[in-house]
């Protein structure tokens, strides 16, 4: 390789590593604010802020979904198996929403640390399946679970 | 005394000829239409008609027949541009220019492609046509880095100068690259972390996946066959003023 080539080669990967290493530096400092939403985790810990619009993510607790009959009101726990947050929402659900289902909520933390939801989102893990397989592991209690780490990162 | 060494294979400086070039796309072109043609309708009806519905998407969860592919394809075009783009730099192979330029609208109508599609497949399943997840926040940007570099292509007229500069910001946003991929495990997204990974065994039953294999090796061929067509069709615009370009249309 000619000495102009290799100097041009330099330049190349000059610039491919300099701004991979910047932008990197910059992706970490910031890692908290890209993350979309908060774990039950962070927010038990209290990291999330009250009264201001936050995001909650995680699974709908089996059992936990208490609907209103008069009203659309509905109120469940999302959990990251490790802590547990109660979500109140006031709307029509996703349809994928269903007890087990990762569930992204955006709303503001009252005292209680309740979310007060305005708006729920499903979250579609990586399992794809047709019915019959679902069916077949959901008897044998096989069912691919997202693992805690997918919520709490 | 000088000792030559030839570091690269002897068909890398062949490419370097605009002819050669030319004609050896224009033996391969006929092969990757036919493939194309025959892996994108198999894989179309396969994944329209024969596979299983998923159990909590129904038939919805089908997009992905046409979204997987199409945000792959954007991904490996835009890596295809930023490494032509570096050939032409450091070794001023006009050939290499050529086909940088020609990448540019193909990845930027797949990365249009997997944005439309995901949002359409968002809104039943999350319940919402966007998010503003790393996922799809890195994408959207793909995106805005392939118009940056049609935008440089035309803007700048000196058709040297236009390569250099839309090479370096190629290069620049392929840093954009591994934050698309990793950008589900790093953080918190809505977005869904991948399915199919080098190590494990896909999280789909092969009923599924056989057929999005299919049509992502139809769409990589029509890649193939719309990169070529298009490199061709610059090869021919800027030679034409070499005595084998002049010779060519004479002849039809």
């Amino acid at each position: 390789m000619n000495p102009k080539r290799k100097q041009r080669l330099i330049i190349v990967l000059f610039i491919v590593f300099g701004v991979g290493i910047a932008v990197g530096l910059t992706m970490f400092a910031l890692s908290q604010n890209i993350n979309l939403f908060y774990s039950p985790t962070q927010i038990a810990a209290g990291e999330a802020p009250h009264n201001t619009r936050i995001r909650a993510g995680g699974m709908v607790v089996d059992g936990s979904v208490n609907r209103d009959q008069q009203s659309l009101n509905v109120t469940f726990d999302i959990t990251d198996y490790d802590q547990t947050v109660t979500v109140h929402y006031n709307g029509i659900l996703p349809d994928l929403f269903r007890e087990g289902q990762g569930i992204v909520a955006q709303g503001e933390l009252d005292s209680n640390n309740v979310l007060q939801a305005s708006e729920v989102l499903a979250k579609h893990d990586e399992n794809y399946m047709p019915p019959e397989v679902a069916d077949a592991l959901e008897k044998s209690g096989n069912m691919p679970k997202p693992e805690a780490e997918v919520y709490n990162k | 005394m000088s000792e030559k060494k030839n570091w690269m294979p002897r068909w890398f400086y062949q490419l370097a000829s605009p002819r050669w070039s030319y004609e050896i796309m224009g033996k391969l072109l006929p092969g990757f239409a036919v493939a194309a043609f025959l892996f994108l309708i198999a894989g179309t009806v396969w994944a329209l008609l024969f596979a299983p519905p998923e159990a909590y998407q129904g038939n919805s969860y089908r997009i992905i027949y046409i979204h997987v592919p199409s945000a792959l394809l954007a991904q490996s075009c835009y890596m295809m541009m930023a490494i032509a783009g570096a050939i032409g730099l450091i070794w001023k192979m006009k050939v290499a220019d050529m086909v940088a330029k020609s990448c540019a609208p193909i990845g930027a109508t797949m990365a249009v492609l997997a944005l439309a599609t995901g949002a359409i497949w968002g809104k039943p399943t999350w319940g919402s046509w966007w998010v503003w997840d790393a996922r799809l926040t890195s994408m959207l940007i793909l995106l805005f880095l392939y118009l940056g570099v049609i935008a440089l292509y035309s803007a700048i007229e000196n058709e040297a100068m236009a390569a250099k500069s839309a090479a370096v910001l190629a290069l620049v946003g392929l840093v954009n690259i591994p934050i698309i991929k990793y950008s589900v495990d790093w953080w918190n997204t809505l977005h869904q972390p991948a399915t199919f990974k080098l190590t494990e065994r896909p999280a789909m039953v092969p009923e599924m996946w056989l057929p999005l294999l299919v049509m992502v090796i139809g769409f990589y061929c029509f890649f193939a066959v719309s990169l070529m067509m298009r490199t061709r069709n610059e090869i021919l615009v800027r030679e034409r003023r070499a005595s084998w370009v002049k010779e060519l249309v004479e002849k039809q």
